[in-house]
């Protein structure tokens, strides 16, 4: 089993539901992350998703749009955010990383390399918004030949035939979005998730994972009741700007306990 | 050789790189356009209003003077300016209208560069009783502001977007965001680019001014042209005229990208000359970008030439050596622009301007009796502020 498959089987065992921050690397400052995912990761968080920042990143809301700007700003690349993970194993991290960007960073720096550099880190997937599964095939087979799970998304838009195609190519989890939007933090969860995640429970044994609009414990709760992980992304970019980056840390580590609060 | 297949691939070029969320409306919006190709209906009722609405067929004309000031090949203008709106963007906002309303939609996105296929896309709406929201970048709602006020006059919702470049790339994230949200919204996407099945449907649609010019060309002088010379930001204008002449291997396609201010990346929109292939938007073709797959900034005095990508057909196109592609910078664009206002009486829009520019230069190489088509894709109303100030002029 991979570290993604230990944890969820872990978690499982103890009844826990994941909670797995997005955090955009670079953000708020270059090396912010070293600091942070440790921090979150004592504070409860189960695993990461480390945002490479992108130009446009037409899956995102306006939060991560302009934490993706600052991130730009300090220079951040996908090299960075792959030597970002090594560094974080380093540090002693446990949790599963996963890197989450759109495909043309990859495109560029070349999948199979960027897969082999990634595995080698101790990263242990992507999660790649603008490939679809029809689109996936060459990333893919990278991603298996360095033993990194490729996350499959299903929307609420999703027919049930298309989850059971998606759901034959997944590993790792599936990535659940709440909502047909994009990220960002909203007030309540959409009314009909419970009915995707029974129809994605049909196809696939995977852990599901909700993400997009969960921002406050009692979104986490209601994830946390139908799903095995809640992604909670827009909510901590929007919380940290608030903060000075020395202080960051301990506020990251504090959202991720309120978080966890209810649960 | 490039029909378009089932993943909407031009020999490698094309795809559907969008969230999970929009494959359901794009396999949809793929079945609808397989569903009205083959309904007569659907083709009679578009004809019968480019007819009665559009004006068409749109003229060819001789462009004479210009002609002898070159003393070469003789120049022709295949004239969409003349069209209703002032540009080839109706052809598709038309077409892709009437299958929006064919599919049951109600509400229409569209993004705008210039803002020619805004206001097109705004008429279309007005005609057909369909609620408008464009975005458009504020530095091109700044440099194009008559056309945002057209956009209004008309009944749509024009929203500023302020992200990136502030231009056409962002106008178009913006509007896939709003898609995204908005699933059940119709996308009227206004160049041969994007996701399948975008860049294949825009092209049937803009089709028309080759068809039209090919007929026209040979009713004229006889024979087929020697070069066909288009701009090319997305796209749209260009296929549209080249499509037509693919299989006529002796015409020379000739594509005219933005050359903006400099040879420096952010300086231009020479995908061609600078790029490399990468996704952007939806679909695998040729993008101005850092190295780190960064997207690129672009410049061009024409906001409808200011896009760090190309349509995928036109990449497959350049690659296969069918067509080749050439730019013009602002300098010459603006040369380009004053020099048709006042020899031919025709103001052209700036984007149009590029390829006159082309063929200005082309025309004296060329013997008399070859002939050079232009396509004159729009009018240039819209771009007088922009001028005025390049030529420090206070209007």
């Amino acid at each position: 089993m991979n570290r993604i498959a230990t944890t969820f089987a872990r978690l499982r065992a103890e009844g826990r539901v994941a909670l797995m921050p997005y955090l955009t690397v670079g953000f708020p400052e270059r090396e912010s992350a070293l600091e942070l995912v440790p921090a979150m990761e004592a504070a409860g968080a189960s695993m990461f998703e480390l945002g490479v920042p992108f130009s446009d990143p037409l899956a995102d809301g306006a939060t991560i749009q302009r934490s993706a700007q600052r991130a730009l700003a300090n220079g951040i690349t996908l090299a960075d955010c792959i030597t970002t993970t090594a560094r974080l194993r380093e540090r002693g991290v446990q949790a599963p990383l996963l890197l989450m960007g759109y495909y043309n960073p990859l495109l560029r720096y070349g999948l199979e390399r960027a897969c082999s550099e990634l595995a080698a880190a101790g990263g242990d997937g992507w999660i790649i918004p603008d490939v679809p599964p029809e689109e996936a095939a060459e990333l893919q087979v990278a991603a298996q030949a360095h033993g990194l799970d490729l996350i499959m998304f299903v929307a609420p838009t999703t027919p049930e035939a298309r989850i059971a195609q998606i759901a034959a190519r997944a590993s790792g989890f599936i990535y659940v979005v709440s909502l047909t939007g994009v990220t960002g933090a909203r007030q309540s969860m959409a009314a009909n998730l419970d009915a995707v995640i029974a129809r994605v429970r049909r196809a696939s044994d995977l852990p599901l994972v909700v993400g997009f609009g969960i921002s406050r414990p009692e979104h986490v709760a209601e994830v946390a009741r139908i799903a095995d992980g809640a992604i909670v992304g827009s909510a901590l970019i929007a919380h940290l700007e608030q903060q000075s980056a020395e202080y960051a840390p301990a506020a990251a580590a504090t959202f991720v306990r309120t978080l966890l609060s209810v649960v | 050789m490039t029909d378009s297949n089932v993943l909407g691939r031009f020999g490698p070029y094309g795809g559907r790189y969008v969230p999970e969320t929009l494959m359901p409306a794009m396999t949809a919006l793929e079945a609808a356009y397989a569903a009205a190709c083959a309904d007569p209906d659907f083709w009679a009722e578009l004809d019968h209003l480019q007819r009665s609405y559009t004006g068409r067929p749109t003229a060819l004309t001789f462009a004479a003077r210009l002609t002898k000031h070159c003393g070469g090949a003789k120049i022709y203008f295949k004239r969409e300016d003349l069209a209703h709106t002032g540009a080839h963007k109706i052809n598709n906002a038309l077409g892709q209208g009437l299958l929006a309303q064919r599919m049951g939609k109600r509400r229409i996105i569209a993004e705008t560069g210039a803002g020619q296929h805004g206001v097109a896309t705004a008429t279309v709406c007005a005609l057909l009783g369909l609620e408008c929201v464009v975005y458009m970048g504020v530095d091109d709602m700044a440099r194009q502001r008559p056309n945002v006020f057209r956009m209004r006059l008309l009944g749509a919702e024009v929203r500023g977007v302020d992200s990136g470049s502030r231009t056409l790339k962002d106008a178009i994230n913006e509007a896939m965001r709003d898609w995204v949200t908005n699933p059940e919204s119709y996308y009227l996407l206004g160049s041969a680019l994007g996701p399948h099945p975008y860049p294949t449907m825009v092209r049937d649609f803009q089709c028309i001014i080759g068809r039209e010019a090919r007929e026209q060309i040979v009713a004229a002088e006889g024979r087929l042209p020697d070069v066909v010379v288009a701009c090319v930001g997305g796209g749209s204008n260009a296929i549209g005229i080249f499509h037509p002449f693919l299989d006529d291997a002796e015409v020379v396609l000739r594509g005219v990208e933005a050359g903006g201010r400099g040879e420096l990346l952010g300086d231009h929109a020479a995908r061609f000359r600078a790029a490399s292939p990468g996704v952007l938007q939806g679909t695998y073709s040729y993008v101005l970008q850092d190295e780190a797959g960064q997207i690129a900034l672009t410049h061009s005095v024409s906001a409808g030439l200011d896009y760090a990508s190309v349509g995928p057909e036109h990449a497959w196109l350049h690659d296969t050596k069918r067509a080749s592609y050439t730019c013009a910078d602002d300098e010459e664009a603006l040369d380009a622009f004053e020099t048709c206002a006042r020899m031919e009486g025709i103001i052209p829009a700036l984007e149009s301007a590029h390829a006159i520019a082309e063929a200005l230069k082309l025309a004296p190489t060329m013997h008399r009796d070859q002939i050079i088509l232009v396509n004159m894709s729009g009018r240039g109303d819209k771009d007088i502020f922009t001028v005025a100030e390049a030529l420090g002029v206070v209007i």
